[in-house]
């Protein structure tokens, strides 16, 4: 295989992982990594580098539509970026450290807990119901957001627990070079209580500049090799563009349950590869 | 169209924040796309060597590297500079925030927003390393 069919393989791959991602929520960058390492031997530094910069293009590009309808919190999002941030600063710089296997188990873990997240619809948390909480009223993290009868206003809750878990989730973004927007929601619907539309924007809102944190790191690391990342950029990019405007009118369970089941075996080969030293 | 955000200032901060991040996308979408072209053109027929990790040459680990070799029309390099101005995006989002909440009045998110654009020069640059 030359450079160019190389190229052109990745590019396919990465538009259908874009689009897959795009259409079932769960974030085109889980799979990027398992293609690169599993199916066409990339070594995985390469691969984590390339992830993460197409992480910071569909972020950015799915956040320009999202902000501009009013979902987005942007105050709810500056300030977790300051956890996700150092978070991914943490993460990058532990990447360095972990052995290659290691940062195997660690990813299969994290597809596997994406996987089973996705498969298990929540409940809706949020409304009125519950008293402001102090901290969350000092930083005025309170809002609104829009449905068909006009705006509905929400409180925000349990704001350190939330702060903690983003940081968390910046660690894994900066380890794995993934967008980690599954515990990102999962701490803002779950935990925060805030409702489900507002937490998936605002998660996307933040992915960006977690991306962007790490991504300084490993760039003068030499992880990011623009020939992997080329395809994976612009694939994962077109693909997610594509799956937006597919998205709009149809709810896709069925999709998202073979999706999550595709990623959970992909964990288990991931994992499975990192303990017989293969990855 | 329906929107949640009352208020015109905020609205106008949305819309900016909008139209960065697409034009972000887009440009640096193109420098890639462009550089591609150039990189597969000169070496598509080659052989990729990726299974082994050997890390970039130091000239596309560093911004002035990028520069020379963008400025000497190397594909690796205008895609490298692309990527770079991907990076550069969400990080421009951060600075106009800080700048947007100042001018509202709103110091608490002005600084918030200072502080997440210090972490992220920190990453960008040597600064905590």
């Amino acid at each position: 295989m030359n450079i160019l069919e190389f190229t052109g393989v990745i590019a396919l791959g990465s538009l259908l992982a874009g689009f897959l991602g795009a259409i079932t929520g769960l974030g085109g960058g889980v799979i990027i990594v398992p293609l690169l390492t599993l199916l066409l031997g990339v070594d995985i530094r390469y691969a984590i580098g390339a992830s993460l910069v197409s992480v910071i293009a569909t972020s950015s590009g799915a956040a320009a539509a999202y902000v501009k309808e009013g979902y987005t919190n942007i105050r709810i999002g500056m300030f977790l970026e300051i956890a996700t941030t150092m978070g991914a600063l943490a993460g990058a710089f532990l990447a360095a450290k972990l052995p290659v296997a290691a940062i195997g188990v660690i990813f299969g873990a994290v597809l596997l807990f994406s996987a089973y997240h996705s498969m298990n619809p929540k409940l809706e948390l949020s409304g009125p119901g519950h008293p402001p909480d102090r901290l969350a009223a000092i930083l005025r993290l309170d809002g609104t957001y829009p449905v068909k009868h006009g705006p509905v206003s929400y409180h925000v809750r349990a704001v350190p627990l939330g702060f903690g878990l983003m940081g968390v989730a910046g660690v894994l973004s900066g380890l794995l070079g993934i967008g980690s927007g599954a515990v990102k929601v999962l701490a803002m619907d779950q935990v925060m209580r805030i409702p489900f539309k507002v937490s998936t924007t605002t998660s996307n809102f933040m992915i960006g500049v977690t991306a962007a944190a790490s991504a300084g790191v490993y760039l003068r690391r030499g992880y990011i090799d623009p020939g992997v990342a080329m395809p994976v950029t612009l694939g994962v990019l077109a693909g997610s563009m594509m799956g937006a405007r597919f998205l709009t009118a149809a709810r896709t369970p069925l999709l998202r349950k073979i999706f999550s089941g595709v990623i959970a075996l992909v964990a288990l080969e991931m994992i499975y590869n990192s303990f017989s030293g293969r990855l | 169209m329906i929107t949640g955000s009352v208020d015109p200032a905020t609205e106008k901060m949305d819309n900016v924040v909008g139209n960065l991040l697409r034009a972000g996308v887009t440009v640096s979408g193109a420098i890639v796309f462009a550089g591609g072209m150039v990189y597969l053109v000169r070496h598509g027929s080659e052989m990729p060597a990726y299974h082994v990790f050997r890390g970039e040459p130091a000239d596309l680990r560093s911004v002035p590297g990028i520069v020379q070799d963008v400025c000497s029309l190397r594909g690796r390099g205008i895609i490298q500079i692309g990527l770079l101005l991907l990076i550069a995006t969400p990080i421009a989002r951060v600075a106009y925030l800080a700048y947007a909440f100042a001018r509202l009045g709103d110091r608490l998110y002005s600084l918030i927003a200072l502080i997440v654009l210090l972490v992220l020069i920190c990453g960008l640059t040597n600064g905590c390393t």
